[in-house]
Formats: C-alpha cells, structure tokens, sequence
C-alpha cells in the first residue's frame, strides 16, 4: 500500500512539474525576426554589417544607446559631462550595472574593450572610427606602441574619462556604434576566443547569446541582469539568415517571421495590395550614386562632360517608375535629415524641368565636341543586383537620347569594388550608408585624402581646406556650415552622379508593436512587445 | 520470280537495294511520333528566334516609359506584355531564344569536340595512356563544377562567347567517357581484329569501322546535351552571372519572371513555357534517337 | 570485395590531393579578394588583415601552408563567418543536406524506376508518352521556378505547408525541398530506366528466357530489370554525391541550413577556406559513391568481379 502510494506521490509530483514548465512555456514571448544575412562574427569589435548591427545592440549595451524611435540615449552611461575645450568627456555609469552572469560592469570593462579594439595586432576593420580619440589611430597603425598613452582611463569604478584629439560633436553619436561596445574583461581573460561562444557568451545588454546554428538561426534569450530587465517584454528572439529576399517575403507571409529586414523593389505592387499595414518605408540615411572616374578617364575631366551625363540622368523616373518604394530623387550629397549640417547643398539646376534640361545637355555635350560622328563611349559598371541593373538600364537609355553611348557591365560585388578602390572603371554605382548621423561620414569620401575609397579620385583642394577646418571645429553650427561650403564646391564640381537617397524597406507584423520608423533603420527588442 | 524458261538464259533482276543503317534508322524515327512532332514544333521555334521579332514594331531593349509592367495588350502591339522597364516581351522572348539556343547548340559543340577526340584517342591507344587520361576525367568529375563555371565568368567576364565555351567545358567529361566506352568495347570486336589482320591501317580503321558505330551514341548523347546546357545557362542567369544586359536569355527572363509571378504572372509565363517546350521536344528527340540507333532493333 | 574496397579507397588520397591543389590554385588566382566588399576599408587595416591570414604571402607558400594545415586536420576558420573554424561549418550543416538529399534520392528512386519501366513496356504507345511527358516536367521546368511555386501554392496560399526554415529536421519542414529537390532526378532515373529497359527487352538473352517458356513476371524481375538497373546505378553515383551536399536554389528557397549554400556565397565572397573545405566534401563524396556504385554493380552484374 505504501509503494503504490509513494509511487503515486512521485507520478502526481512529475505531472505537476510538467504542467508547470508547459505553463511557463507558454507564458514565454518570442519574436522571429528576418535578419538580411549570416553574421560572420558576433564579437563587436569585429563586426562590420547592419545585420550583425541588429543582433549585437541586443546583446551589448555601449555608452549610449538607441531609443525606440532612433535617439541618443543614455545606455550604460547614466549622464557625462564635456570639458569646455571639448576633448574630455567624463561618463557616469549606472548603478548596479551587471554583466549576464552576474560581475558588476565597471569603467575597466570599457578601458580594456578600446584597447582591445585599438590592438593592431586584433586587426578589427571598424577601429578606425574610434581615431578621433586621442592616440588612438598612433597606436593602432603601430605608431604608439604605449597602450596606456590611449585617452581613455578608467578614474574609479563608476566613472570613465575619454581625451579627444580634436573636439568632435558626433562624439556621442558614434558611442552607439558596436565598435564602442564593452566587452567582459574577466570572461575573455578566463576563455580567450571560445568567450564567443553559445553558451558562454557574457554580455550587459537585454539579451544573452543562448544558441547559434549556422545558416539556420540565432537564439538570444532575456538577460535576468540587465539593469531594465523589468522593462523587456520578449522573452526570446530568433534571428533567422534571409538572404532570399523573395522567400523571405513568403516566409512572412506564412506568418513564419515577425519581422523582415528589407524586401525586394519588385514585390511593392504585391506588398501594396496584401499587406499594406505590415510594410514599412522610411528614410534612410544613405546615398545611392554614379562616381566617373575623372583620374583615368580623358573625358570626364571636362566639367561640360560631367555636367550633361548628370542633367540627362532623370532621378524623377528611376524613383517612381522604376523603383515604386518610396526612394528620393538625389540632387545632393548628403541625404537631407542629416543632424546638425548647414546643407544639403543642392546642385545648381536642381530645379530646372527635365526637358529643358536634356536639351542643355545636348548643348554641353556638343561644346565639349562630342557628336554624332565623335559620340562619347564609355563603360558603365555595376555590382550584381536587380535593382542596380534596372537603373543602369534606364539610365543607359537616357543617355542614349543625347547621344551617349554606355556599355552595360555587371560583375558581382566583390570584384566590383576591388576594380573601383583599383581605379579600373569609366562609370560606376557606389552608394554610401551613414555610420552615424553626421555630414562628415559622407564628405570624407570626397576628401583627397580618403584615397583609394575616393573611388574617382576627386581632388579639390579648397574642398579639403573646408573639411579640414570643419574637423577642428567645436561649434556644431559653424561645423555644419563650413561642411555645407564645401558641399557646395562638389556639387558645382559634380565629380559623383547622385541618383537617390535611400529608404529603409521593413516587413512588419500587425501583431509586434514598439517598431518605431527611424532614419537608421536600428530596431532594438527591448522596446518591442508581441500580440499574439 | 522470273522464270527460267530456256537453259541457259538467266533472266534480268531487278537489284534489289539494301537498306543502310541510317535508312533504317531514319525509318524508325519516323515512326516514333513524339519524336517528329518534337522536330517540327523545334524547327517553328528556331523560325520564330530569327523571325520574330520582324513581326515586332517594338526593339528588344527600348524602355517604354508608360507602359511598365502592363499585361499583353494587342492595341499597342505589346504581344507578351511588357517588363518592369517597359520592354515588350514578346521581341526580347524571342531575343532569348536566340541565345538560349545558340549557347545549347555552340557549348553542346564544344563540348562534343572535346569529349569525342579525347575518349576516342584514349579508347583506341588504350593501355597506360588510357589509363592516366580516364583517370585525369575521374579527378576533374570531382570537382564541383558550378563553383568553376562561376569563378571562369569572373575571370573572363561576362562575354557571351566565354559562355558558351565555359559551360561546354564542363560537358565534354560525360561525352568522352562514352565515347571511350564505345570505343573499347568496338576494338575488341572481331570485324575490327579481322581488319587488323588483313592489315588496313589504324585511320581507316578509325574511318570506316570505329566512328559510324560511335556516332551513334555520340548523337543521342549531344542532343540530350543541349536542354542540360540551357538548364545550366538559365541557372547562372538565376545566379546573375548570365548574359550581360541588354542581351537576355530564356532563364535571365524566367528569373525576372519568378521574381513577378504573382503581379504579373506573364513576364514568367511565355518565356518558361518556351523554355518548358524546347527542353521536351529535345529529350523527345534525343530518345528517339536512341531507339532509332539501336542496331538490335529487328 | 574487401582488399577491392581498400584499394580503391587508397588510391583516392592522390585524387583528393590532385584536387585540393587544381581548387586551390584557381580560387587564388580568382580577382577579387576576401575584403572588398560594399563597405570598403581602409589601405592599412586591409594590409593588416591580408598579413595576419598569410594572403600577402607568394602563393606556393601559403599553398605549403595550407596543405600542411589540412595534414593535421586544421581547415582554417571561414573568412566569412569569423567566429566558426571551417570544419565546424562542414559539421554543422552537413547533416542536414544529406537528411534533405537522402530522403529525395529515395523517392526519386522509388518513383522513377516504376515510371521508367512502365514507359518501356509500352514503347511508342500514347502511355508511353505521357509517362515520360509528366516524368520530363522535372527537367523542363527550372528548380527555381518549382520550387517558388510550390511555395506559394501550398504553403502561403493553402498554408498546408511551412514555407522556410529548418524545424530541426521535422517532416513537415520536409516536404517541400524533398519534393522540389526530387523532381528532376525522378525525370533523369525515369528516362534512362527506359532507355535501358527497352534496350534490354530486345536482348538475346531475355528472347531466350521467354523461349524457354518463363512467365513475363519472372522475365521482368529477374532479369530484365536487374540488367536495366545498371546505367541507372551508374547514374546514381554522382547524383547522390550532388544531391547530398546539397542543392544550392533549394537550399536557398527553403532556408535549409546545409552545405549547398557554401558552394556558391564561398565562390562569390572568396572564402578561400570554405571553398577548399565544400570542394574537398564534394570530391570525398563523389569517390564514396562511385565506390558504392562499383561494389553494386559488381553484385548486380555477374560478369563483373572484383579481385
């Protein structure tokens, strides 16, 4: 009697565990998102794409952060404070800031992470952005070889002070960066590289590294230890690799993903009729332009040339009719909505209707002594994609209205942009995303100095006497003023073709609430919550 | 039956003709129906590539502006509708033919002159020579050939000659083993012992005895080659390493098509359903060529 | 059978070697690097990262390198995907596109060898024809446009169907890739089983069986279809080494997470590590099965024997 009974205890008590883990089980909230592509690394400091951006601001928490809605915020640092010349900040961090598993997040911890960044011998391809502190860039090119003559110290526990080069207003702003991101100190000393690793993963942000399978998805699960866990409303989230645009979008459909990072430009008219609450466009900051080549290429140093290709080029017809998303026609440089900037500058006939403008091409083209028995040939080259073989297309067939002849070449991305830092091409499609928000992330292409990625190789030098001032500037009005002249140098040079700034492209479902559009295109989980 | 009807005097006959192997053959294909009208539906199709787009007001590569995407529309004599970029689709279905057929007629060649000299040579010296060379076409089966394909039309680039060239490369391993088969397995026969021994030399040997009897094969095989090689042509264009535009193909179409087939179903119809019909009436021929070719068949 | 079977496997480590160094060599010669990318990076950073994976070396160096590397079982880490070494991504995601391919090799089988068979015994017949007609569909219609069909059919419209990711491996996520991967090789096993099949019917040796007064069934099964059987395993060989690393378009579509991928993203991001590490399976591959196929053979066909 007595065995019967105790084996009934044990069975009742199992039922009742199991009923409990199903009903926590249930309880539990869990987003998929569509996640444009593998990351080929999930250590901050080694990253480098927007969809390896997108799991790491769940994960990590840097200095500031992203609101819902795309602002600067307050992140690990509580508040900070700048010296009156500009180059010293000094953060306060939050009390009780804890890592996943439990040590405290200490202004160490930030210290030891721009080290290890700054390493040359960690070889990380973002470090650069860290240059504008001091020592920085000495000691990563192997100049400096003192680590500790790096301008960041940690003064005690709670606070850290970081010494600038030069006074750089977008300090803040390049703080949200993954390359700013800390990292555990005490876990990478105990596990060296497998610190990386599912499982073992410590990090401060809302969520914890939980599984990874290549090609297939990544798991994160809440972080108990976070300083806002009362706050994060998903318990789990699952990144999935969506390289197909097309089958992610049926995906979507099926229900089988929340949310989706990008979708094609062809599948707007179907977007439009089935799902016109769940698509998302909005600006984004980047832009999408034509470089000619004006070093190697005899023709294109004569401004008339340069003039007439980019007036015959009409962005009205490649965003409405051949794009449909929502894209703007680009008479700039940089994308309007860009903080703190004197400009755009526009283009001087920006303004002027196209027909008009066609025939003045025309007149441009003849008085550089082009015609129809000496018709100007060159070749134009794009990377593999739909759309930028679209708009090559169409462009093509507008220059061939005044008697231009442009031969199409496609190769894919890689060889692409080795001929273009090479300097092998006539015409090519470049485009630039902002890393944070300010004018100079997209000046500096234009800059002499940026070499080789100053694909044409532009050279003005009363244009690099104004970004030069311009970086020493602590004023972000007269910053934004002096950029906005030297913007207006280049469009009156016109050594790029801009055709459109860029729009963000997002799947959303009805059921996910907290997706706020911003012009970065940064969705962080911790503001999100689930309907189902 | 003439009859004799003095001694001595043989009446004339009439001589009677042998039937050549090909006759035969031609015979039995003819039988076969799916085979004649798979000829006479790809004979109309190879008119329409070079014809068609005369019958066309439209050229193959102009964007018209306000007609983008629009559904078949005879008014304006957009036949097949238009692409996204306004191009008609019928003219540049046709355009695709043109080089969809000649990449699976000029790689399929390629790849014939290659597979044929090499499995012949190595079949008739035979021995250690035969040897190495089937093992070089063991060691190059293995290599994963689209990776190939891909990284030949990097270096080259994208002309429409290194095409044809690349994939037919990658055919001829198939052909050559057959044709070594082949081969062997007819110098082992006795008709060619016994022209050894009565001292005819290797080529005419090679001409009048080995190559009827492995073209044969080498036929059937070539004609099964084509709709592989258009297969693998529309793969690349999938891949958006096909044709260089304003050229297109049957799968650069089909690609483009897929990606619109639910807004407009036409850009994805008409060039698969050409694609679709081609490849069956090739495989309809090539069996039957087979069939035909077989000598056993009594 | 066994020192047959042991030979051939010894003799494949030069043919693996030979191909390891013909990948190698073309993929460096390849324009293009590792780093050049949409996002480009500064001269010296580049340098710095060419020096630390040995690229800046003269070719035959890094060539010694890598094959003493391989010799000890190190494949390198993935250029693209940092944080997993490449042996671990071939570990990973192999199983996965061998449980895909295996399941279609079987119903490709199952299905294409009836198909095939029937179609013979009905020569020139309107069955016939309409047998091979269906059977050709999967070669006359590109995967890539199957396989988004499908999709869209039965799984977003009808919703019967998952439409993307893995599951795990559960059935269910199955079907669809199964189906899709399938097709084409039911067409190609269906046409040579006929080919073969007819070709066999013809034989001398099958007149003599039904002259000697054998039932047709006996004829068919005994030793029509086992001689017919032969160009089809042949067949299979390859077939089943492609099928089971995995199918680029239907790996693709479905979200399959195997090795199918690898071999064109590897190409095209100039991995150099991955690429070495999908040709070397592709290449183990193909000579297991070709040995399987050999040791079938040689149980299907008398005549041949291993020694």
């Amino acid at each position: 009697m007595n065995k019967a009974f105790a084996r009934l205890r044990t069975a009742a008590l199992a039922v009742a565990v199991v009923l409990a883990t199903a009903a926590v089980a249930h309880a539990e909230t869990v987003l998929h998102r569509g996640n444009a592509a593998e990351p080929g690394t999930l250590d901050p400091h080694k990253a480098s794409g927007t969809w390896e951006n997108n799991i790491l601001g769940d994960l990590f928490l840097g200095l500031t952060t992203e609101a819902a809605d795309g602002s600067i915020i307050p992140g690990a640092a509580e508040s900070w404070t700048v010296s009156d010349d500009g180059k010293t900040y000094t953060f306060k961090l939050r009390d009780g800031l804890k890592w996943s598993d439990g040590e405290p997040v200490t202004a160490e911890d930030f210290v030891f992470s721009i080290h290890r960044i700054l390493d040359p011998a960690f070889k990380a391809e973002y470090a650069w952005i860290l240059y504008v502190i001091e020592n920085a860039e000495e000691y990563n090119t192997a100049k400096e070889t003192d680590v500790n003559k790096i301008g960041a110290r940690a003064v005690d526990a709670r606070t850290l002070e970081v010494k600038l080069k030069a006074p750089a207003p977008y300090f803040i702003a390049q703080l949200t960066h993954y390359t700013a991101y800390p990292v555990p100190k005490h876990s990478i000393e105990k596990l060296g590289d497998d610190w990386l690793k599912a499982g073992n993963m410590v990090s401060n942000g809302a969520y914890t590294l939980a599984e990874w399978v290549p090609n297939d998805h990544i798991k994160v699960v809440k972080n108990a230890n976070f300083y806002d866990a009362a706050n994060v409303k998903i318990d789990t989230v699952y990144f999935y690799p969506t390289e197909d645009q097309d089958a992610a979008l049926q995906r979507f459909r099926a229900g089988e993903l929340d949310t989706q990072d990008d979708f094609a430009s062809e599948s707007i008219d179907l977007l439009r009729k089935e799902l016109p609450n769940e698509t998302r466009i909005s600006p984004y900051l980047g832009i999408y332009y034509y470089v000619l080549n004006i070093a190697k290429n005899e023709a294109f140093k004569d401004l008339r040339v340069r003039e007439a290709l980019s007036m015959a080029v009409n962005r009205e017809a490649i965003t409405d009719q051949v794009l449909k998303t929502g894209e703007l026609p680009a008479y700039s440089f940089v994308p309007p909505g860009t903080v703190n900037y004197g400009g755009p500058s526009y283009i001087s006939w920006k303004d002027m209707p196209y027909g008009e403008r066609v025939e003045k091409a025309k007149a441009l083209l003849t008085e550089a002594g082009y015609g129809p028995d000496k018709p100007l040939k060159f070749q134009l080259r794009y990377n593999t994609s739909i759309n930028h073989e679209k708009i090559a297309i169409a462009v093509q067939s507008m220059w061939k209205a005044i008697g231009v002849q442009a031969d199409l070449f496609n190769s894919e991305t890689a060889v692409h942009y080795n001929d273009l830092e090479a300097g092998n091409f006539d015409v090519a499609r470049a485009a630039w995303i902002a890393d944070y928000n300010d004018a100079q992330t997209f000046l500096g292409l234009l800059e002499t100095r940026a070499g080789p990625q100053n694909y044409g190789r532009y050279s003005n030098p009363k244009f690099d006497d104004f970004m030069a001032k311009a970086s020493l500037d602590a004023d972000l009005t007269t910053r934004g003023k002096l950029m906005a002249d030297a913007e207006a140098i280049a469009m009156a040079d016109q050594p790029v073709i801009p055709i459109y700034y860029y729009v963000s492209k997002d799947l959303v479902s009805t059921k996910v609430a907290g997706w706020v559009d911003n012009v970065f295109n940064i969705h962080r989980t911790r503001w999100m919550t689930v309907n189902r | 039956m003439a009859v004799i009807t003095q001694h001595g005097q043989i009446p004339d006959l009439e001589e009677t003709q042998g039937r050549s192997l090909w006759q035969d053959a031609a015979r039995r294909l003819r039988r076969n129906r799916a085979s004649v009208a798979s000829m006479i539906i790809l004979a109309t199709i190879a008119l329409l590539a070079v014809f068609g787009p005369l019958l066309s007001p439209h050229p193959y590569d102009e964007l018209a502006w306000d007609a983008m995407g629009v559904a078949p529309d005879f008014e304006r004599s957009f036949w097949f509708g238009t692409d996204t970029l306004g191009r008609d689709l019928f003219v540049r279905t046709m355009y695709g033919a043109r080089v969809s057929l000649m990449v699976g007629i000029i790689a399929t060649f390629v790849s014939l002159l290659i597979g044929v000299a090499y499995g012949a040579i190595a079949g008739f010296v035979g021995g250690r020579v035969d040897a190495v060379m089937m093992r070089t076409v063991d060691i190059l089966y293995s290599l994963p050939f689209l990776f190939f394909v891909i990284l030949l039309m990097v270096i080259f680039g994208r002309n429409l000659f290194l095409i044809f060239v690349a994939i037919g490369a990658i055919q001829w391993l198939t052909m050559a083993r057959i044709v070594r088969g082949q081969t062997l397995s007819l110098k082992r026969k006795e008709f060619i012992e016994a022209a050894h021994a009565a001292g005819v030399s290797p080529m005419t040997i090679i001409r009048r005895h080995i190559a009827p009897n492995v073209i044969g094969p080498v036929i059937v095989y070539a004609t099964l080659t084509v709709p592989e090689v258009m297969l693998t042509e529309s793969f690349l264009s999938f891949l958006g390493l096909g044709v260089q535009e304003p050229l297109t193909s049957w799968g650069a179409l089909i690609s483009d098509g897929v990606k619109n087939m639910e807004t407009r179903p036409w850009m994805l119809l008409f060039p698969a359903a050409f694609l679709a019909v081609t490849l069956f009436c090739l495989n309809f021929i090539g069996d039957g060529l087979r069939d035909a070719l077989d000598p056993k068949d009594r | 059978m066994l020192s047959y079977t042991l030979r051939r496997l010894l003799g494949a480590i030069p043919t693996l070697f030979l191909i390891i160094t013909i990948a190698f060599f073309i993929m460096r010669l390849t324009p293009g690097g590792p780093f050049d990318r949409e996002r480009p990076i500064p001269p010296e950073i580049e340098k710095n990262l060419l020096a630390a994976y040995d690229l800046d070396k003269p070719l035959l160096v890094q060539y010694f390198k890598y094959m003493g590397d391989i010799l000890q079982g190190d494949f390198g880490p993935s250029f693209k995907i940092h944080d997993f070494s490449v042996a671990e991504l071939i570990a990973i995601n192999l199983p996965a596109s061998i449980k895909l391919g295996g399941y279609a090799l079987v119903l490709a089988v199952l299905i294409g060898i009836p198909l095939g068979s029937i179609a013979a015994l009905r020569q020139n017949s309107w069955i016939d024809y309409t047998v091979m007609g269906v059977a050709m569909t999967g070669i006359a219609v590109p995967n890539f446009v199957i396989a988004p069909i499908l999709t869209l059919v039965l799984g977003v419209y009808l919703g019967l169907l998952p439409v993307g990711t893995w599951g795990g491996g559960s059935l269910r996520n199955l079907v669809l890739p199964t189906i899709a991967l399938a097709l084409p090789q039911i067409a190609f096993i269906a046409r040579l089983m006929r080919g073969s099949m007819v070709e066999v019917l013809r034989s001398n040796y099958i007149r003599t069986a039904r002259a000697k007064g054998l039932t047709e069934r006996i004829v068919l099964s005994r030793h029509a279809v086992k001689a017919a059987l032969l160009p089809v395993v042949s067949y299979l060989g390859p077939a089943a080494a492609g099928l089971m690393t995995g199918s680029v378009v239907i790996e693709t579509i479905f979200g399959i997470p195997g090795i199918g991928r690898y071999f064109v993203s590897s190409a095209l991001n100039r991995d150099y590590t991955l690429v070495m590490g999908v040709v070397i399976t592709y290449g183990a591959a193909v000579i297991l099965f070709n040995l399987l196929v050999d040791l079938v053979y040689g149980f299907l066909d008398p005549k041949v024997r291993y020694d």
